[in-house]
């Protein structure tokens, strides 16, 4: 390809450009030099402590030092342990509330929100804004808007004379409330990614939809649904992927309770790891929690390369 | 959509204006309501919660949040960690970009696809392994504790690679024929193309580690190591006594406002950022 681009100008550099093209294309040793820096970080922080993970899950570790080896002990204890099994429940109950809600507003914000008026540019900016706060101080509107007495929904609730649900405290209500609280942080990624796929729909396919009279419904539904059925799947795997890994929310708004009702398995992890300081035993559900991801993380690169292939 | 009007279009525009607004309202009212009662004095408060709708006002939460917590040392420390993490991964993604994208040596393909790898690895799978390391080097309560794990994200290297193949190799060839070393085509001809790139990938990284929780929850433990969301945290477990509401929520408003307003400035940015980072 060089030498093709390099031939209109004379004949001898195109010969020169042959030459260095020909080796600088060869592996080298020395040109490992770039990527090294990034590989020590990679290897020591990343691939040594995921093999480092799965060996604790099989001792009896404390803080400094792996312990006795246990065999499967942790994984069987685990599965022993009413309040784990809990906490795989409680997390995909949790996917199951946030996943769906977050695919179909999204869906439908994108849809209202595409268009080039200014109101709509504001109002994307403002769906978007909860993003970009931290955990800490969604959780802390949340629990304001929640708690009795002082909060926004009391105070909504008292003007008609009613009682609020108690969203923290009440057992059934508790993983509710910090759904809504999780729906409001993460519109915006759905949203986003919705509206970027509803803009590579070519324009002329609604041209010739509306000379043909199709009534708005029947655009949406033959037309627009269809095309960006991709990132539907998408979305919904990328926050299966994040939800997942529900953690700060449960933690600093019911911290897990009532009665480990809202205990997520990160959540778990935490606790027995870091609090119980029973590292084997959290490394184990950390293993079961990667590969729950895993599997999810695996689907999104499938769904990925189909594109690929499509295109 | 700038299809042409049809008849009976006005009435549901107008239906789903006023679901859009309500969402809005959802998304707006809980704020509105932590900047009230951030401006609001505790016990008339206490006392009556519909106090938040009219005068007196006061500043006296946020006069008590500057004087009396530890946010400033918290900020700083969220600066120095996030601008730290920032700044290396920039460097790391950029060098290893160029070496994927540019540069052939022994194993780069295997090397490549194992790195590919490391963007299904969740944090979670690593924290237990990587906290007793970071104990054995005594790295917990120091900023490398709170930085090094960062570094070791593959998004950035994905990224730039991406992006150091998009740009034309014949501009690398033409250096090449100036005799140029590597690292100066790297540094003076591919570099500056990858403007646009580098500041997303910067805000990205800024923007996650800012928001980070749960490693620096797990290892700054020394309440002068805290991060501001750690510590925004760690103030709120007196939060059922309900006596320092309005001087919670100044906090809040005091660590929510900074990073609302650097979105409002690079929201173009940092949409594609995060939304690029999803799709990959």
């Amino acid at each position: 390809m060089a030498d093709q681009l390099a031939m209109p100008h004379t004949a001898t550099p195109a010969a020169s450009v042959r030459t260095p093209s020909a080796d600088i294309y060869a592996p080298q040793w020395r040109n490992i030099i770039f990527v090294a820096p990034f590989l020590f970080f990679f290897t020591t922080l990343l691939l040594f402590p995921l093999l480092w993970g799965i060996w604790l899950s099989f001792h009896k570790a404390d803080t400094f030092s792996s312990g006795n080896f246990v065999g499967l002990g942790n994984y069987v204890r685990l599965y022993n342990d009413k309040v784990f099994l809990q906490s795989i429940w409680n997390t995909f109950y949790f996917v199951l509330l946030t996943v769906p809600t977050l695919a179909l507003i999204g869906l439908f914000l994108a849809l209202c929100l595409n268009r080039r008026t200014r109101t709509a540019a504001v109002l994307r900016t403002l769906f978007f804004s909860s993003s970009v706060l931290s955990v800490t101080i969604v959780t802390l509107i949340w629990r304001i808007v929640f708690i009795p007495n002082v909060g926004l929904l009391s105070t909504i609730y008292g003007w008609f004379g009613a009682t609020a649900p108690a969203f923290i405290s009440n057992p059934s209500l508790a993983m509710i409330g910090i759904a809504i609280a999780t729906i409001w942080w993460c519109i915006g990624l759905p949203m986003m990614l919705f509206l970027s796929a509803l803009q590579q729909i070519p324009r002329d396919i609604y041209e010739a939809a509306a000379l043909d009279n199709a009534n708005r419904w029947q655009t949406l539904r033959s037309i627009t649904l269809p095309s960006i059925k991709r990132t539907f799947i998408l979305v919904i795997i990328i926050q299966i992927v994040l939800q997942f890994q529900l953690f700060g929310q449960a933690w600093l708004m019911t911290r897990g309770g009532p009665n480990n009702l809202t205990k997520p398995i990160v959540l778990y992890i935490y606790d027995t790891a870091f609090r119980r300081w029973d590292l084997g035993m959290g490394a184990a559900a950390s293993e079961i929690l990667f590969i729950l991801i895993l599997v999810a993380a695996m689907a999104q690169y499938l769904v990925a390369r189909n594109k690929g292939d499509r295109a | 959509m700038s299809i042409p009007a049809i008849k009976g279009r006005a009435f549901s525009d107008r239906v789903l204006l006023v679901l859009v607004i309500l969402l809005s309202i959802v998304m707006i009212a809980p704020v509105l309501w932590v900047v009230g009662l951030s401006l609001k004095d505790n016990a008339e408060l206490m006392a009556d919660p519909n106090s938040v709708f009219h005068a007196p006002y006061t500043l006296k939460n946020y006069i008590n949040t500057v004087g009396t917590s530890s946010v400033f040392i918290w900020v700083r420390n969220s600066i120095i960690v996030s601008g730290g993490l920032t700044l290396g991964t920039l460097i790391l993604s950029s060098l290893a970009g160029y070496g994927f994208a540019r540069l052939n040596f022994p194993g780069r393909h295997i090397l490549f696809v194992i790195v590919l790898f490391g963007l299904a690895v969740p944090e979670q799978a690593v924290l237990v392994a990587r906290h007793q390391i970071f104990s054995i080097l005594k790295f917990h309560n120091t900023y490398p504790g709170l930085i090094l794990p960062g570094l070791s994200a593959s998004f950035g290297v994905f990224l730039m690679t991406q992006y150091f193949k998009a740009i034309p190799k014949e501009l690398d060839e033409a250096a090449m024929l100036d005799n140029a070393s590597r690292f100066r085509i790297f540094w003076k001809v591919l570099l500056p193309l990858t403007v646009p790139a580098q500041a997303t990938l910067g805000i990205f990284t800024f923007l996650g580690a800012w928001n980070d929780y749960l490693w620096p929850l797990i290892s700054a433990t020394n309440k002068d190591m805290y991060t501001l969301t750690v510590g925004m945290a760690s103030t709120q477990t007196n939060f059922a006594q309900s006596e320092g509401i309005g001087f919670l929520m100044a906090q809040a408003v005091f660590a929510g406002a900074p990073i609302l307003i650097v979105y409002l400035f690079f929201q173009k940015y940092i949409v594609t950022a995060v939304s690029g980072a999803a799709v990959r």
